[in-house]
């Protein structure tokens, strides 16, 4: 017995003196294999006295297991090392850029347009379109504004030779939709929109988002509720509005809304209570139905939200100022 | 409308301050544009009067003059203005004067002569721009006097920006009776005695045109002394409203068009002949007007003429040669009254809007013109003399316009406003806006002021009511309505789809005008049809864009010469083609220059070129429609090179196309990279149909690669077509993962190196079934395109 506890230290000192796995390989053939030195003692327990073999057994095996432990013990150690030494060459700069294509965004003005769409969207407003190159009757007559009526001026028009337009405002797609369907009405319709002016103030061409309610009992306090809790929410803050009376042909008590700023009212909207005239010409019996009407111009609420100071950065298509917008 | 703030609290004076008056304004509808002070801070100048004026010895164009200023002594004063005359009035900076924006005034030795003051022109004490000469004041400005204690210097100019329905406040007596209202107190009573007649002169007044001039008033003013000047609080008020001093006559007109809202208009009596004609132009009838332009007169245009032919076009401006000017001695007063429908739109087909015309198309009071004309008599008289002729008034009662009754249901505020008004409101605010009105149970019977043109209908007396009770005062509600779900399948979705796969393609989004430089489209497309503008705001913007690629490209130049080097934009947006039946489709553009990549620490720049725009074609085009029906097949687009371009067939129509822009077109814009392009119709596209799922395979799949050689010319979609031909069930993906020439490959030749994939839904495929089916796969590409394995 004393020699398989030489064994036993010996196999000890081999193994932690391995130095890589297949070292270590070789000492658990040389001892623990079909033909290894601890096996060969095993097969010899077989000629010792009956009574001594179960204690050599036990023996024997404890020096098994001893050396199988040692083993997978140096085993783990190694592969710890290796694992080590893999992490240790991964360590790279983290504070490099990453890498493959980024991402652009979209334009302001589409930003806010979306913005405006999304909000009226949650309460079932519809989103429709109609065209840019209108004709004098849905841009103008049918809105309640005849020929040369004084109201024509506040739009400086372009006109093609054959007599059609550029619209002016998105208004004129009330008209076409409402010549198409029957109440309840219940939509906005953003879009460009074009006027012969050009300076710090004004582009010849912007966008408007136009809404419209028409429906059997609509009136002017729901105008100034819809339009408070919309400006509120667009703006995320609670404001101070203030709707004041004015003047559009085809509103019949019409109002300008504006919102208190840093230096005063700023005037943000145009609304009012659909004219009689405007649902007569789309066929609505007005003493059925009533409607609301507002429009706005989303450059001026995309400055005011975004901060930005000159409109005319909108269409000069810098990329360092589209950039700011991802 | 601009007027002196002054001027109108003496008319209507509430206790309120002045930010409170133009809050009540604005609150009414009278939105105040802006104030500015009447006058820059003065102080130390006075009336005075030159005496004597001698030439200055040492100086030739000053003069040394004895001015006096009510004091024992005459003061001397060097003076470089060319008017100065004796016995003029002007006024007198004495020393120690404060004038606005300088020191305090000391005595200065002027070429050795000492000057006690300074005569001052009207730049330099704020009254406005003219620094021609001193002012000249009237003679009855009296010398000696403070100008502080004549005018008010704490008055301020307020701005109010009318809309156009209310032409009764284009005057200052309007805008009074909007305070008035909003205050509920009462305007100045503002009454005028009939002037005593001193002389039988007169003209004859006959309206050919009766329909459109419903009433016509002119009287004779003779001997008047219209050298004088006019007194300043007059040239004061006018100068406040933004009108320049004429002479006395054409002040105190433009004065009562101001305080009353009635235009007029004096003709020089002497410089007419016969009786006054309102009729419309006979042909080729021309007119000088006062700018002294001539005009030829177009059928439609309202005229006053005498018998010698056209005098003034009615409503709108005087001719040049009946003018009253300084010198004039007789006057023919005329005040009018013509139908907004006559006037309108008239000014402009001259370039012009006067003040006048500005009035007459609005609506001018047709009661006002016996008053108005009073009026301008007494102050004519009170500053001018002369001796004043009787009216002559030619009225056609038919025609001059009467507001009618007006229905007011009392349901009706509710149902509009979504609030009760009280009764008795109602009725104060009706009686104080000037209107008759009658109850009948619980409806009024409502008649407007003549000066009201603006209200015709039930919902104008309701806003009526509503302005007066204050927008803010009607409580706000949020709306109800009826939940109904509707579908979702509009343009935008789709729209904001392909939005958001470009940009997460790396292209930004930009927004260019719809409308192009002509230039460029003759250089993209010379023989396309485009629709222009008959009023552009520049020649650069005069035609209707037929693709997105002019503004795509203007953005590009422009961020090129910001030295960008590499960027990728697109728009959404309509084009229009077409001049006579135009069509306005959505499309969807893009271009993109430079690298594929922003420039990265550890990839090599690789430039953009036709498979990178082709991929993000794909890309976008798989988002809206199916892949079978996508076609894309050579282009023809002249705009791009004819190597490099491919033409996009959705469901068999052309939608668009995409490729790199000429060569030829790059030079000329100066780009130094190749530039691909993309634009395509979304207008049609109906979107996907509803995905249908495809059972998927469990057995496991077979690859075999192949490389072939074949001739150069021959076309990728030709092998992809043979392959397809010839394995059609079990090939369940091809790829190509090489093409490569050189070394190796004969000339001419190139390489393909593909990947085949098979699979069986049913079962697990066997070696021998995959390489009979390559077997007949590599027969077919060497009968049709003669290609051959490489070794």
């Amino acid at each position: 017995m004393e020699e398989i506890k030489k064994l036993k230290t010996q196999a000890l000192s081999e193994i932690n003196s391995a130095s890589d796995l297949r070292q270590l390989e070789q000492i658990r053939v040389d001892y623990l294999g079909k033909k290894g030195r601890l096996t060969e003692k095993l097969k010899i327990l077989g000629k010792l006295p009956t009574e001594e073999r179960p204690k050599a057994g036990q023996i024997i095996n404890d020096v098994k297991t001893k050396i199988q432990d040692a083993i997978e013990l140096r085993k783990k150690t190694f592969e710890d090392k290796k694992l080590e030494d893999i992490i240790e060459k991964g360590h790279i700069d983290v504070s490099l850029p990453g890498r493959g294509i980024e991402r652009a965004g979209l334009h302001p003005i589409t930003l806010i347009t979306q913005r405006i769409e999304s909000l009226f969207q949650q309460i079932g407003f519809e989103i429709v379109d109609g065209p840019e190159v209108e004709d004098e009757y849905h841009n103008f007559e049918a809105l309640n504004i005849p020929k040369y009526h004084p109201a024509r001026a506040m739009h400086d028009t372009f006109y093609f030779e054959d007599g059609r337009l550029l619209r002016t405002h998105t208004s004129s797609v009330q008209i076409r939709v409402m010549q198409n369907d029957s109440p309840p009405f219940r939509f906005i319709a953003p879009g460009r929109v074009y006027r012969c002016d050009s300076d710090m103030t004004h582009t010849p061409m912007f966008h408007q988002v136009e809404g419209l309610v028409v429906d059997e009992l609509v009136t002017f306090s729901e105008l100034k509720g819809l339009l408070i809790n919309f400006l509120e929410i667009f703006f995320e803050k609670e404001l101070k509005t203030r709707f004041r009376p004015s003047y559009f042909p085809f509103t019949e008590p019409s109002a300008e809304v504006d919102i208190e700023g840093k230096h005063g009212w700023l005037e943000i909207l145009g609304c009012g209570m659909v004219h009689p005239n405007v649902l007569k010409n789309v066929g609505i019996d007005p003493e059925k139905y009533t409607g609301l009407a507002f429009g706005m111009g989303v450059e001026r609420l995309a400055m005011l939200y975004y901060g930005v100071d000159d409109l005319r950065l909108f269409f000069d298509n810098d990329l360092q100022f589209l950039n700011q917008f991802q | 409308m601009k007027f002196s703030e002054k001027w109108l609290r003496e008319i209507v004076n509430p206790s309120v301050n002045t930010e409170g008056l133009l809050n009540q304004l604005t609150m009414s509808g009278l939105e105040v544009d802006g104030t500015t002070k009447a006058y820059v801070d003065f102080d130390g100048l006075f009336v005075a009067e030159v005496k004597t004026v001698k030439k200055h010895p040492n100086a030739d164009k000053l003069h040394i003059c004895d001015v006096d200023c009510g004091e024992k002594d005459y003061l001397t004063i060097i003076c470089g203005a060319p008017n100065v005359m004796p016995g003029m009035r002007t006024i007198l900076a004495k020393v120690g004067a404060q004038l606005p924006d300088k020191p305090k005034l000391k005595s200065v030795k002027l070429k050795g002569i000492e000057s006690h003051g300074m005569l001052c022109s009207a730049s330099e004490i704020g009254f406005g721009e003219n620094s021609d000469g001193i002012i000249e004041l009237s003679k009855d400005e009296p010398v000696g006097k403070s100008l502080k204690d004549i005018l008010d210097i704490d008055d301020n100019i307020v701005e109010v920006s009318l809309t156009p329905n209310r032409g009764d406040c284009l005057s200052i007596y309007g805008i009074a009776r909007e305070v008035a209202t909003a205050n509920k107190i009462d305007t100045k009573n503002f009454k005028i005695e009939s002037t005593e007649i001193t002389t039988k002169k007169t003209r004859a007044v006959k309206i050919l045109a009766k329909s459109e001039c419903p009433r016509y008033l002119c009287r004779i003013i003779e001997n008047i002394d219209n050298s004088v000047k006019s007194p300043l609080w007059l040239s004061e008020k006018l100068r406040c409203s933004g009108l320049r001093s004429v002479n006395v006559v054409v002040d105190v007109v433009n004065f009562v068009m101001l305080e009353l809202g009635q235009p007029l208009h004096a003709f020089d009596n002497d410089r007419l002949n016969g009786g006054i004609e309102i009729r419309f132009p006979t042909k080729g009838e021309k007119l000088k007007l006062l700018d002294e332009t001539e005009v030829k007169i177009n059928p439609g245009t309202l005229l006053i003429a005498d018998e010698s032919g056209p005098l003034a076009m009615a409503g709108l401006m005087g001719g040049f040669d009946s003018a009253v000017t300084n010198k004039t001695d007789n006057i023919l007063l005329e005040s009018a009254f013509f139908k907004p429908e006559a006037i309108l739109g008239q000014a402009r087909q001259y370039g012009l809007n006067t003040d006048s015309s500005h009035r007459f198309e609005r609506g001018v009071d047709p009661e006002i013109q016996g008053i108005a004309m009073e009026r301008a008599t007494q102050l004519i008289l009170e500053i001018c003399g002369g001796q004043v002729g009787p009216i002559a008034e030619k009225k056609n009662k038919k025609t001059v316009p009467k507001n009618q009754e007006i229905l007011l249901r009392k349901s009706q505020i509710n149902r509009i406003l979504g609030v009760d008004l009280n009764e008795k409101f109602i009725d104060d605010v009706f009686v104080k806006l000037g209107m008759v009105c009658k109850r009948t149970g619980d409806n009024w019977v409502i008649t407007p002021p003549s000066y009201r043109f603006d209200i015709n209908i039930e919902a104008d007396l309701i806003e009526e009511l509503a302005r007066i009770y204050g927008y803010d005062s009607i409580p706000s509600q949020v709306p109800t309505a009826e939940l109904v779900i509707k579908s979702n399948q509009n343009n935008q979705l789709k729209v904001n789809k392909l939005r958001e796969i470009l940009i997460n393609r790396d292209y930004q989004e930009v927004i260019t005008y719809s409308f192009v430089d002509p230039n460029i489209h003759r250089l993209l497309n010379k023989d396309d049809v485009s629709l222009s503008l008959i009023n552009p705001i520049a020649p650069e913007l005069s035609e209707m864009r037929t693709s997105l690629l002019p503004g795509l490209i203007l953005s590009l130049q422009r961020n090129v010469k910001r030295q960008r080097e590499r960027v990728r934009f697109f728009e959404v947006g309509l084009v229009f083609s077409g001049n006579k039946m135009i069509k306005q489709d959505c499309h969807i553009g893009g271009i993109i220059y430079g690298n594929i990549y922003e420039k990265q620490w550890d990839k090599k720049d690789l430039s953009s070129d036709f498979y990178d725009i082709k991929c993000d074609v794909e890309v976008l085009l798989s988002g809206i429609v199916e892949d079978d029906r996508v076609k894309l097949v050579k282009g023809d687009n002249e705009a791009l090179h004819p190597g490099q371009r491919t033409d996009i067939y959705i469901d068999d129509i052309k939608t668009g196309y995409f490729g790199q822009l000429h060569p030829n077109i790059c030079s000329n814009l100066e780009f130094v990279k190749n530039v691909f392009v993309f634009d395509f119709n979304i207008e049609s596209l109906v979107g996907k149909k509803a995905i249908k799922y495809k059972k998927i395979s469990k057995f496991p799949t077979i690859r075999r690669d192949i490389s072939i050689v074949v001739d150069s010319t021959i076309k990728f979609e030709a092998v992809l077509e043979s392959i397809k031909k010839d394995a059609p069930d079990l090939l369940v993906d091809l790829e190509l993962f090489d093409l490569y020439r050189g070394e190796g490959i004969e000339k001419g030749q190139k390489s393909l190196a593909l990947g085949l994939t098979f699979q069986s839904i049913c079962n697990t495929l066997k070696d021998e079934d995959v390489d009979n089916n390559m077997h007949i796969v590599i027969k077919g590409l060497s009968d049709r395109l003669n290609a051959r394995l490489r070794e």
